[in-house]
């Protein structure tokens, strides 16, 4: 099936050119002291609520340790939890579909829409759908497809993307946000006040939940055990969209199945409180089954579309499977230096932040996200939140090298070597001989701190913000040396 | 929970045992001090022997192996690391004089060279302690400050306080100094744009960050700040220098010395 018949496409693969921009991105965004202050603010204002939400640390780390562990016995059984999945889901009545990439996601929900004839969607918020680029595609089919979940709504209205998995429009201000609506939404009476500019926004939504011919979300965690999709949200939109209209199509990647319904508060627990603060969140839905005979409401057909697009590549491989661990509460991304600074929509990935750095290139392949993994000071602060232990850092040098190996190695990762270079190869075959060589080690510092003289002024990027020091007059090698000879002479 | 800061380092270091306190340790000087700021190892020399330890300082021992292993290319890293491990062959505690290099030395090379003996890398990584880590926890030293009255702000590397998870024992330190203020900085745990080549391959995220840390210490009223790493320290005093700013950083082993200068204890 090509779904690339237009110039444009309407999958995921269009995120691959919009991750090669990194660099101007970065450029671009740094720039902006708007967008930077706009992030720095939202980014204080989550962690403190993080912060809050774990008053014991012994407690924290007993639930990460326990839902790491949850998570890598999910991922252990992955393909057995996956059949037992779409058993009892289709034991309950919901239809089970898979997808390896992007566009056939796509083309199986535009099809389920389709054969009902459907026209509007209403969608509440899913990361997996942002993947597959969904809203594109049903668009460019001739279907409507409105956000309803509030961020979402102000970033579909402005034409962007969500700069946060968790909040998509955390990128704009109130006073953006109600230029915004004072463009798009009529009669809407300018203020800057939040709670009436979130009315606003539902009101305007509220009409759109009744008339609409299906309804697609994500989902949160699949439980293997019962058959059931569990959902979280805060605004009731997810409840509206799998309730209202007659058919529901949720979407999600396949790590999000979990083996036993008792998996889930812990992950529910850690996922809210650090992703913002809430010990709990406002709704919390479990999906089981459509509409029953005698029953009033809810959707008549279920559908559930369980996602590939590249995890099964970071499934093979031990260490990289880490990375499915995560239930993207976007705490790693909220305690980043680099995110607090760039912002979401530089890195152009659907996931931004520590996490997209590790599992985009699974999705676009590492050539395309080549700048990603190298853009850390690997500080770690990201591993030391990650609910699911995450060891973010390591997967990061991991990745750095499988973007240098050499031609010619086993496929681990699609792209992988795309960074390696001659030149560099072989400065770091030289420095290896250079530090393993006592010789020729105590040659070169002798000449370093002799010609300390010759120090450029300018070095490259470091020298944009800084100066560059100069080798000391006598290397500690040296002075260390005189000063034991001084002591052997007294 | 107790109040004295020797015990609370404790605590927060109380994943690791500490060994008692040894008659000889070995220096690893790393390679920036060996270059471009010798005087803060020999002052970590010299405080070392003033507890009455004898410091040996192999002359074969180069860097730690961390730019290569930081940029992907483990296997140059990993023959470095070899070299590293045969430099210091008595059993006895090796101080490193910075964080960063002291997570690589002490974590890094047992996952580098997993597949070499086992034992041997273990025994090295487990001789491995931080230099502030190694004055409070093992040899639990007591300072009598002999300088005038200042303020000072600390800046602890991330590798120090995520890595090596000694990011108290610094401070501990600092608080032992009767005439020393120690002011902290907002953003404290926040990362100040160093990485190593990341300073140099996203010169722009880098350059941004350590704006900001700047910006912060000199929001506070420190006459200085103080560091056991001098990566963070090239990046911070770089962007100092070139914003024709006075204010520096100062190694801590240096700024102990100094402060401490004249006392026998
Ligand atoms: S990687 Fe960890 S911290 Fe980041 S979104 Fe996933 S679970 Fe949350």
């Amino acid at each position: 099936m090509n779904t690339r018949a237009n110039t444009i496409a309407t999958d995921g693969s269009k995120y691959e050119a919009s991750a090669r921009q990194f660099r101007g991105n970065v450029a671009r965004d740094l720039a902006n002291p708007q967008l930077r202050e706009n992030f720095r603010g939202a980014m204080d204002y989550l962690t403190d609520k993080r912060r809050q939400a774990f008053p014991s640390e012994d407690e924290l780390e007993t639930l990460r340790r326990k839902c790491q562990l949850i998570k890598q016995r999910c991922l252990l059984k992955l393909p057995e939890l996956l059949e037992q999945l779409e058993s009892k889901l289709e034991q309950n009545g919901i239809q089970v579909h898979w997808a390896e990439t992007t566009a056939e996601a796509n083309t199986i929900i535009a099809e389920l829409i389709q054969r009902k004839n459907g026209t509007k969607v209403v969608k509440g918020k899913s990361m997996v759908s942002e993947e597959t680029a969904l809203n594109d595609h049903l668009q460019a089919q001739g279907i409507e497809c409105l956000e309803t979940d509030m961020g979402e709504y102000i970033v579909q209205m402005a034409g962007e993307h969500p700069s946060h998995i968790i909040m998509p429009a955390i990128h704009q201000n109130k006073s953006q946000v109600a230029d915004l609506f004072a463009h798009n939404i009529p009669g809407f009476d300018y203020t800057t006040d939040v709670d009436t500019l979130i009315r606003t926004g539902r009101q305007a939504l509220r009409d759109k939940f009744c008339h609409a011919d299906v309804g697609v979300t994500g989902v949160n965690f699949a439980v293997a055990e019962t058959g059931t999709l569990c959902l979280v949200e805060n605004e009731g939109n997810g409840r509206m969209v799998s309730t209202v209209p007659e058919m529901h199509i949720a979407i999600t990647g396949i790590e999000k199945v979990v083996e036993l319904l008792d998996d889930v508060p812990p992950l529910l627990s850690l996922l809210t409180r650090s992703a913002t603060g809430q010990i709990i969140s406002t709704y919390f839905n479990m999906i089981t089954h459509p509409r029953r005979e005698g029953e009033k409401d809810g959707p008549k057909e279920v559908h559930l579309v369980l996602l590939d697009n590249g995890r099964s590549q970071a499934f093979a491989d031990e260490e990289l499977r880490q990375t499915l661990q995560c239930i993207r509460c976007g705490a790693c991304m909220n305690h980043c230096p680099v995110y607090t600074r760039i912002g979401g929509h530089a890195y152009g990935t659907v996931y931004p932040g520590p996490i997209g750095k590790i599992v985009s290139p699974h999705m676009l392949g590492l050539e395309a996200t080549k700048d990603l993994p190298t853009a850390s000071s690997l500080c770690g602060a990201c591993g030391e939140v990650c609910p699911v232990k995450i060891p973010i850092p390591k997967i990061l040098l991991r990745l750095r090298k499988e973007s240098v190996k050499a031609k010619g190695e086993p496929l681990v990762v699609k792209g992988q070597g795309c960074n390696r270079k001659p030149l560099e190869a072989g400065i770091w075959k030289l420095w290896s001989r250079l530090n393993t060589s006592p010789v020729i080690y105590a040659i070169a510092m002798w000449l370093a701190s002799r010609g300390r003289w010759l120090t450029p002024a300018k070095a490259g990027a470091w020298t944009r913000v800084r100066t560059l020091p100069k080798p000391a007059r006598r290397p500690l090698r040296e002075l260390v040396k005189q000063r034991e000879q001084r002591r052997e002479g007294q | 929970m107790p109040a004295l800061p020797l015990a609370s380092a404790k605590r927060h270091t109380s994943k690791r045992v500490y060994p008692p306190k040894p008659a000889q340790v070995y220096l690893f000087g790393t390679c920036l001090a060996d270059t471009l700021f010798p005087q803060s190892g020999l002052d970590a020399i010299e405080l070392l022997e003033r507890q009455g330890l004898e410091v040996l300082f192999p002359q074969g021992q180069s860097c730690c192996g961390q730019p290569a292993y930081n940029s992907g290319y483990e296997d140059e890293a990993r023959v470095v690391a070899r070299h590293q491990i045969k430099q210091f062959p008595l059993d006895i505690p090796i101080v490193v004089i910075s964080g960063s290099c002291g997570g690589m030395l002490r974590h890094h090379y047992l996952d580098m060279l997993k597949h070499d003996n086992d034992l041997e890398v273990a025994a090295f990584c487990e001789r491995i302690f931080e230099f502030t880590e190694f004055l409070t926890c093992v040899l639990e030293v007591k300072l009598q400050d002999q300088g005038a009255p200042e303020r000072v702000a600390l800046h602890t590397s991330c590798a120090a306080r995520r890595e090596m998870d000694v990011h108290i024992t610094g401070k501990a330190l600092l608080e032992q100094l009767g005439q020393v203020e120690l002011v902290e900085h907002d953003y404290i745990s926040e990362c100040c744009g160093f990485g190593g080549t990341f300073a140099v391959k996203h010169g722009d995220i880098s350059g941004a960050m350590v704006q900001d840390k700047v910006k912060h210490l000199l929001a506070t009223d420190a006459v200085r700040y103080v560091s056991a790493d001098w990566g963070c320290m090239m990046n911070i005093n770089g962007a100092l220098e070139y914003q024709q700013e006075a204010f520096r950083g100062e190694h801590i082993a240096s700024y102990l010395l100094r402060r401490t200068r004249g006392d026998n204890a």
